[in-house]
């Protein structure tokens, strides 16, 4: 049979707030456990929650920037379940009332453009974290420890309409939320640190019915290479009880990245009864129009709007605007390294491939290097200038990159730049003719071919410096 | 006796200004009376005697300096066991709190704090608040001053007795759905549930988030608004905190006209001896030109079961974290996690607060919550309308506070009609208005209260009807306790 795959995800956002979202806790991440907390955040008796400011209108960038509604009147809930890492008893929550609704975005895969809905965005506090001894679950462990540095830790949780027919399409929706986060400035989207965490809504249904299948959700997806697995790994599985005459089970799978499989959590009727309220302690928020203009103005232009621009105004191909926009700090690296004075083009090429390749084989992000997009610009105008060949500067790239020293400098201190005088070009040029006769004749009797290996000579003799251009017109001269 | 004893409040802050009396003098007086009486009525769990002494000197200091002393300073206050005093054992009287020591105050405790109030303890109460005799107290029940066979109501069962019984010239209590008026009630003295929001919650533990609300015990009307002078005021640690609060309820209005609602909800099941009790203080009011007039506000009578949906709800959730993980009881023979937490639960929890956890599980749960919570939020909104109706008409409404007066130990074994017994001040709680109860007489001996109810923020209008109310009846309170 021809089945469809019907995704939705839920995608949890680590607020990069500094302070927890009902405490002044700090909430950055560290290693000392239970060093970041409060009474408030560690649920001591009698203490009261005070929303985070910040984290509101966090959540509100998000709605804006996926054009969703905001709810005038949206308000916290308590979702109610016991477990050690949770100290109240209850995750401060939104339920049917969240701060933003009814939002879309735009993804591509393979040149196709579709709409996935957006469901919602909610606030919530995270949980803390549990360390078992001796066992890596709490049933067979001797005993575990609660660390509640994270307790209360600001999260967003944006979750999708069941849109999404692809494990493809899947991941170029949370790239786009990951993308579009970080622009906000308002997530790390640092998957592995756990700072963004998707769970997948998958289901499947014979093509052209309208229906929705059984859903399983499946958990722990914690890179874009686990989402794209586990939803196949998942359907195939759907696809394999379906196509047997079995059912599937409504249930929480957990994916397994060691062994890419999945297995069952809990099924729907072991299943919690959050006995979800509002939470007596927070009032509503009530969110008026000026305060929503306002977050609007404060809104930085996010990647479609760069990418046009990027196009308009620089010339760029829309595969070249669409590279140097995935991540922001590429983008305005990119930026001012053209605003130094370097051609948009070639700084493209530059960062994509020779900077970006650099680094990826050096495990580093720009900001962790020294060169700054001046020492860039600097490092392309030497080419423009014909001070050095674009070879030279790649091998100078490197000490660039670690030192922060101007590309001049070192083409000074090492004498690299560009040979285009005729005279030092013509004595190589004689004894190159001299010493390879047999060449010249090859040339002469009509092979052109032969021409690339004595201006390979010349260059090498130079040391790469030459001017390859000019060494060319000289050698066609030289053997007229 | 000590003569001291029967001051009031206020009559303490002025002999402290004329140097009549030191602090140190007033402190040592009610902790002698507290330690002395304490073993037969049981009204405090804790006495802070060496801090008490320490804030004294205090104050004693100041006063010998001539330095202006603040609203009420030196005057000593005892403090239900709800609300968390830095370094002092606070538990609820529960025994899943038996062994907590909080590391912070409350803010009233720290409003108290910063005006040099001396606290002489932790006052005596039912286990998180749910009662109203005082008689689910882990740490035992407390007797009522009047009769001590009789109960002295609750939740604040202890703070109550505290004032009555000339421990404490003052005390704090918290009234979720009448635990401050129903024992002020009990205890022949004045007890007042102000304004939701008014006081913050900061470090009350809570019972039920949205109807808690803590408020002072006193002698008299007037040492009932001082002391909530001393501890109101918008609190940023307190999201339900009101934002505006005039807290000086001290310089009260005299009033030229008060017009007074008698809703016949509350005056319709009296026995004849109650009836004649409020129809004589009704005889008085209006001989001194107040006008009174019979009202009608039919939601009230669905207050009992609003409020038994809606408390134990936010107390399922509330009580949620005591779960034995981090302080409190824990059943240390509990092989897993989850038996622990049961066990821990099971055996920390006496039998009403389960019984309420398990309403409020109940009433949440999915498949129930629309036709219990939610229903029972539509009421509260019917009700609060009913009441706005109301104050457009009458400056404050008057009823008993309770239909009897205080009833004997083990009287009540049937929960409803426990439960009965806040039928008329559950209602204050569920719109948030203010209210008080005032002594107002006696019916076989006993004391019984008067209930007045104001509108939204009017807790200063409140007041200052009552003080003319306690002109006219002139109540004496001196219960057969004082000779003791």
């Amino acid at each position: 049979m021809n089945w469809e795959i019907v995704i939705g995800l839920e995608i949890h956002a680590q607020m990069s707030s500094k302070s927890k979202l009902t405490c002044h806790c700090d909430a950055s991440f560290t290693n000392e456990p239970n060093t970041h907390i409060c009474p408030v955040c560690t649920g001591q008796p009698g203490m009261l929650p005070v929303v985070n400011k910040q984290v509101v209108e966090s959540a509100m960038m998000i709605g804006l920037a996926t054009k969703c509604q905001i709810r005038r009147h949206n308000e916290f809930a308590r979702k109610n379940y016991f477990y050690p890492d949770l100290p109240k008893g209850y995750q401060i929550s939104q339920y049917d009332k969240p701060i933003c609704e009814k939002g879309e975005l735009e993804v591509e895969v393979n040149g196709i453009k579709r709409t996935i809905g957006i469901t919602r965005v909610h606030m919530e506090e995270d949980a803390g974290k549990l360390v078992h001894a001796g066992s890596d679950n709490i049933k067979d462990a001797s005993y575990s420890l609660s660390d509640l540095n994270r307790s209360s830790v600001p999260l967003c949780e944006i979750v999708s309409e069941p849109d999404i027919r692809s494990a493809e399409e899947a991941v170029a929706y949370a790239q786009k939320i990951r993308q579009i986060v970080r622009y906000l400035g308002v997530c790390d989207g640092n998957m592995e640190e756990g700072s963004l965490r998707c769970d997948a809504n998958i289901s499947i249904r014979p093509k052209g019915q309208e229906k929705l299948g059984t859903k399983t959700e499946v958990k722990n997806l914690n890179s874009f290479k686990s989402i794209e697995k586990a939803i196949n790994i998942e359907v195939e599985r759907q696809i394999d009880i379906l196509e047997e005459g079995g059912e599937i089970v409504q249930e929480t799978r957990h994916y397994n990245e060691s062994t890419n499989s999945t297995k069952s959590m809990r099924s729907k009727e072991d299943a919690h009864d959050y006995r979800y309220f509002p939470d007596p302690d927070l009032v509503p928020i009530l969110i008026s129009d000026e305060w929503i203009l306002k977050v609007q103005g404060s809104l930085p232009e996010l990647p479609e709007e760069r990418k046009n621009r990027y196009i308009n105004s620089f010339s760029l191909s829309g595969y070249d605007a669409e590279v140097i926009t995935a991540e922001k700090e590429t983008a305005d690296f990119f930026e001012t390294t053209v605003s130094c004075g370097s051609k948009p083009k070639e700084t493209v090429n530059w960062i994509m491939s020779e900077i970006l390749g650099y680094l990826n084989q050096k495990g580093l992000t720009l900001s962790q290097t020294k060169l700054t997009p001046k020492l860039l610009a600097e490092l392309l105008l030497l080419i423009d200038k014909n001070t050095i060949s674009g070879k030279i500067a790649k091998t100078i790239l490197p000490e660039i990159i670690e030192t922060g020293e101007k590309a001049e400098n070192i083409v000074k201190n090492k004498g690299l730049a560009q040979v285009s005088d005729e005279g030092e070009l013509k004595i190589i040029i004689q004894s190159v003719i001299a010493e390879n006769a047999k060449v010249v004749e090859d040339i002469k009797s009509g092979n052109p071919k032969a021409m690339g290996f004595l201006v390979g000579q010349v260059m090498k003799r130079s040391g790469g410096k030459a001017n390859p251009g000019k060494v060319n017109e000289l050698l066609i001269l030289a053997l007229e | 006796m000590n003569d001291i004893l029967k001051l009031t409040a206020i009559e303490i802050s002025e002999k402290y200004k004329k140097k009549e009396l030191s602090c140190t003098e007033v402190t040592k007086a009610f902790l002698a009376r507290t330690i002395n009486t304490n073993k037969d009525l049981n009204s405090f769990v804790a006495i802070c005697e060496e801090t008490a002494l320490t804030t004294a000197k205090t104050v004693d200091e100041k006063i010998a300096r001539s330095q202006e002393l603040k609203l009420l300073e030196g005057v000593p206050i005892a403090i239900k066991d709800n609300m968390c005093t830095s370094g002092v054992r606070t538990t609820c009287c529960s025994k899943i709190l038996h062994n907590f020591i909080p590391s912070y105050d409350a803010t009233v405790i720290e409003k108290i704090k910063n005006n040099n109030m001396p606290i002489l303890g932790k006052t005596n109460m039912d286990e998180f608040a749910m009662g109203s005799s005082t008689e689910t107290s882990f740490f035992g029940s407390t007797k009522n001053p009047w009769d001590t066979k009789t109960v002295p109501g609750g939740s604040s069962g202890g703070s109550a007795v505290a004032v009555s019984a000339l421990q404490a010239p003052l005390a704090l209590g918290s009234d979720t759905g009448g635990s401050i008026r129903q024992p002020a009630s009990f205890c022949g003295i004045v007890g007042m549930k102000p304004t939701y929001g008014v006081v913050s919650r900061y470090g009350l533990i809570a019972f039920a988030s949205s109807l808690d609300q803590i408020g002072p015990f006193s002698k008299n009307i007037d040492d009932s608004a001082a002391l909530l002078s001393v501890i109101s005021g918008h609190d940023s640690k307190d999201s339900t905190s009101q934002t505006q609060i005039d807290t000086n309820y001290t310089k009260l209005d005299s009033l030229k006209e008060i017009k007074i609602g008698l809703p016949k909800e509350f005056f319709a099941n009296l026995d004849s001896k109650t009836k004649e009790l409020y129809q004589n203080i009704t005889n008085k009011l209006s001989n001194e030109g107040i006008i009174l007039e019979e009202t009608e506000l039919p939601s009230l009578e669905q207050g009992i079961s609003t409020y038994y949906i809606i408390a134990p709800a936010e107390a399922s959730s509330n009580l949620a974290r005591f779960d034995g993980v981090r302080y409190g009881y824990r059943n240390e023979q509990a092989k897993s996690l989850v038996d622990m937490m049961e066990l821990s639960r099971s055996e920390g929890f006496g039998a009403e607060v389960k019984r309420r956890i398990l309403i409020g599980t109940y009433v949440l749960s999915s498949g129930y919550y629309d036709a219990y919570y939610k229903k029972a939020q539509q009421v509260r909104t019917i009700m609060k309308n009913d009441f706005q109706k109301a104050f457009n008409n009458y400056d404050v409404l008057i009823s008993p506070t309770t239909p009897t007066p205080p009833f004997a130990f083990g009287s009540k074994s049937n929960p409803l009609e426990m439960y009965m017994n806040d039928i008329m001040t559950i209602p204050a709680n569920l719109a948030g208005i203010p209210a008080l109860s005032m002594p107002c007489g006696t019916v076989n001996d006993l004391p019984m209260g008067l209930h007045l109810m104001g509108n939204l923020l009017e807790d200063k209008k409140l007041f200052s009807i009552a003080k003319r109310i306690e002109t006219i009846l002139g109540f004496n309170l001196q219960n057969p306790y004082w000779e003791k």
